[in-house]
């Protein structure tokens, strides 16, 4: 199956005329919905089925009967969905490609200490301190000043909207901006003809130009990401206290001076939880760097590395240890969220 | 109610907006308002040149920049039949069948992890019991574990079953060419965020409702069906709209299980692949793109408010 991802499939659909498309385009479909028909029929049939007996349950049985229907589904799911694969995965990164016998720690030597993979890392620490600090202050800057401007709504949607597209499609929106041809020609790519616009006449070709490269891919995350850190900063903001507000104003603060000691401490927390959810997006972003550059170019991160290890190069070894790898360099991060989702609780 | 991380979770509350407003008009300046119109022409531009890109006939497109379509408009709806129907390129068969997997994948990878989450999230909150408390936890703190994490032993599950040494634990279902490989990913990797959010918001259901049911004999189930589902529906609307966009957007799991093939390859899987080969033919790859995004657009702008609902629950708590 997996084998057959860069290779065009066999099984086509005829090329020839429209109404033959047309017709086997419906028989596609049909065929397709009937199975999606089917297993909603088969899941909601076989809860039902259990909820009307289990129902009718009477007894000492009752409660524990009620607890397994109820949350067994969901624990079944997260054992063998995350929890197994998670053991699974470690050992794995502890045997050799094939997974035919253990070589202790050499894939994770190999990912420290071989020269290619050396870029990936370098990559990947970039990524995570530059994307999320831009996301974050475009997004608190727009939070600030949106909603001083008439029809504020239409901004703030506008800046919202790339968070609902795939990071493929906004790939492949910054890919044409990014289009470069010889300065002889006329340009396509947006980037290009703005440079050449502005005095620069010999733009490079941005995509290949490492290490600017690295940037631009990050660009497209920035894009997707500031929208949600708007959203979240705002209601941030519109949460603080008004007595807060007015004592400081009382006491003559105003500007800079009302961000940096009222507005900025008052959002403090909401500002870390932003920085560490982009923080942890980008650490699992491979869509970006799969769909522009393949990883080429010296632009490979971490995830991508991952994929590739794993499911192009069937290197089992190698993309578990890369796994953990990621595991392991996530944890702090969201180990941080669950700390001040903790705080909130026992507050509450 | 002091600490500020407790203050943002009521965000969507009516507040008094003056305090806010007194916030932002300390910083009030022309020069801010220029600001934020650029930044939106910026954000807003690369998706426009999609869009005009999409409808130029081929050879223009080749040509001259988008942009110049103001001055010379020239438009055409044959890429859209090109790239939905015919291919080419060193690209076999049009995306319509890819766009199809898209909507199979979604509609269950959505309405399975809504329904098994809210039972337990229903379970964890209301059905207290020794443990429930590890659980709810355990199931939180699973949302550190990446996906990658699971990807090569769930392929390993699905293509060959589970052995341990000669025994086997689980047999091969023979589940590679079907959808239910992705179906049943997503929902696993949905359960930690879908059953914390959904938790949240039944376990504030009013406890009076849940006692007086109780007391006229109700069971867990007929609770469950006929007070919780009604009562918690915008939490899950949220989580759907959520979970949905997450689906349909997703490259990882489609591309890991799906795989390329017109049988169920979803429509993301798909541009990735022919993104290259498409190459220099903007024309047509945008036309895909664009295809992709009208979807999750649609969604995204009649349902923001939910949509904005469940980031805040999301994101600000975890």
């Amino acid at each position: 199956m997996t084998a057959a991802i860069f290779t065009e499939p066999v099984l086509g659909y005829p090329t020839l005329a429209s109404p033959l498309l047309a017709d086997s385009g419906l028989a596609d479909f049909a065929g397709k919905f009937s199975q999606v028909i089917a297993a909603l029929a088969i899941f909601l049939g076989a809860l039902a089925l259990i909820f009307f007996a289990a129902g009718r349950a009477t007894g000492r049985f009752t409660r524990p009967l009620s607890i397994a229907v109820f949350l067994g589904p969901a624990v079944l799911l997260l054992f063998v969905g995350l929890v197994i694969p998670t053991i699974r995965t470690t050992y794995l990164s502890l045997k050799s490609d094939d997974s035919a016998r253990f070589i202790g720690v050499k894939n994770y030597q190999w990912a420290f200490t071989s020269s290619p993979i050396h870029q990936v890392l370098v990559n990947t620490v970039e990524w995570i301190v530059i994307a999320p600090v831009l996301a974050t202050a475009l997004g608190l800057t727009v939070a600030l000043l949106v909603d001083r401007l008439r029809s504020q709504a239409v901004y703030k949607s506008l800046i919202f909207m790339p968070m609902a597209i795939s990071f493929v499609g906004a790939s492949i929106i910054w890919k044409f901006v990014y289009d470069a041809r010889d300065p002889a020609h006329p340009q396509i790519g947006l980037l290009s003809q703005v440079v050449i616009a502005l005095g620069w006449h010999r733009p490079p070709n941005w995509i290949l130009s490492h290490p600017l490269n690295n940037f631009l891919l990050m660009v497209i995350l920035i894009w997707t990401q500031t929208g949600f850190a708007m959203v979240v900063l705002a209601a941030a903001i519109r949460a603080i206290p008004e007595d807060v507000v007015e004592a400081a104003r009382m006491d003559g603060a105003k500007g800079g001076r009302l961000l940096y000691y009222v507005t900025l401490p008052m959002i403090r927390s909401t500002l870390v939880v932003v920085l560490t959810t982009v923080m942890i997006t980008t650490l699992k972003i491979f869509d970006i760097v799969r769909t522009m550059t393949g990883g080429n170019f010296g632009t490979q991160v971490l995830a991508n590395e991952m994929y590739s290890q794993s499911f192009v190069q069937f290197n089992y070894g190698r993309g578990s240890a890369l796994a953990v790898i990621l595991f392991v360099a996530v944890l702090p991060l969201v180990g941080y969220n669950i700390v001040q989702l903790r705080r909130e609780r026992s507050t509450r | 109610m002091s600490n500020p991380a407790v203050e943002v979770t009521v965000p969507l509350a009516n507040r008094p907006e003056r305090a806010a407003t007194a916030v932002r008009r300390s910083f009030s300046s022309p020069i801010a308002s220029l600001l934020i119109i650029v930044l939106t022409v910026l954000w807003t531009l690369p998706t426009v040149g999609l869009l005009v890109t999409s409808f130029r006939p081929a050879g223009q497109v080749a040509a001259t920049g988008w942009w110049t379509v103001f001055t010379h408009p020239s438009l055409t709806l044959s890429n859209y039949h090109t790239v939905l129907f015919v291919g080419g390129y060193g690209v076999n068969n049009g995306l319509l069948p890819y766009l199809v997997n898209s909507l199979a994948i979604t509609i269950p990878g959505t309405l399975f992890p809504l329904i098994i989450a809210s039972m337990a999230a229903y379970a964890l909150a209301w059905v207290r019991f020794r443990g429930s408390d590890v659980i709810f936890f355990g199931v939180f703190a699973l949302q550190v574990v990446p996906i990658q994490m699971a990807l090569i032993p769930l392929l390993q599950l699905y293509s060959g079953g589970a052995h341990l040494g000669r025994v086997t634990i689980f047999p091969d279902l023979n589940l590679t060419g079907t959808y239910w490989p992705v179906w049943l990913s997503h929902t696993m990797f949905a359960m930690p965020l879908a059953i914390f959010l959904l938790h949240n918001f039944i376990a504030q259901l009013p406890r009076e409702v849940m006692e007086a049911a109780t007391v006229d004999g109700a069971s867990h189930f007929k609770i469950f069906r006929s007070i919780v589902l009604p009562l918690a529906a915008p939490a899950l609307a949220s989580f759907a709209i959520f979970q949905f966009l997450w689906v349909w957007n997703d490259l990882l799991v489609g591309l890991t299980f799906a795989g390329g093939t017109p049988e169920v390859a979803p429509l993301i899987a798909r541009l990735n692949q022919v993104s290259g080969s498409f190459g220099s033919h903007w024309e047509l790859l945008t036309a895909g793109a664009f295809i992709s995004m009208i979807v999750p657009l649609i969604v995204f702008f009649s349902l923001q408010r939910y949509f904005v609902r469940g980031l805040l629950a999301g994101s600000v708590k975890g």
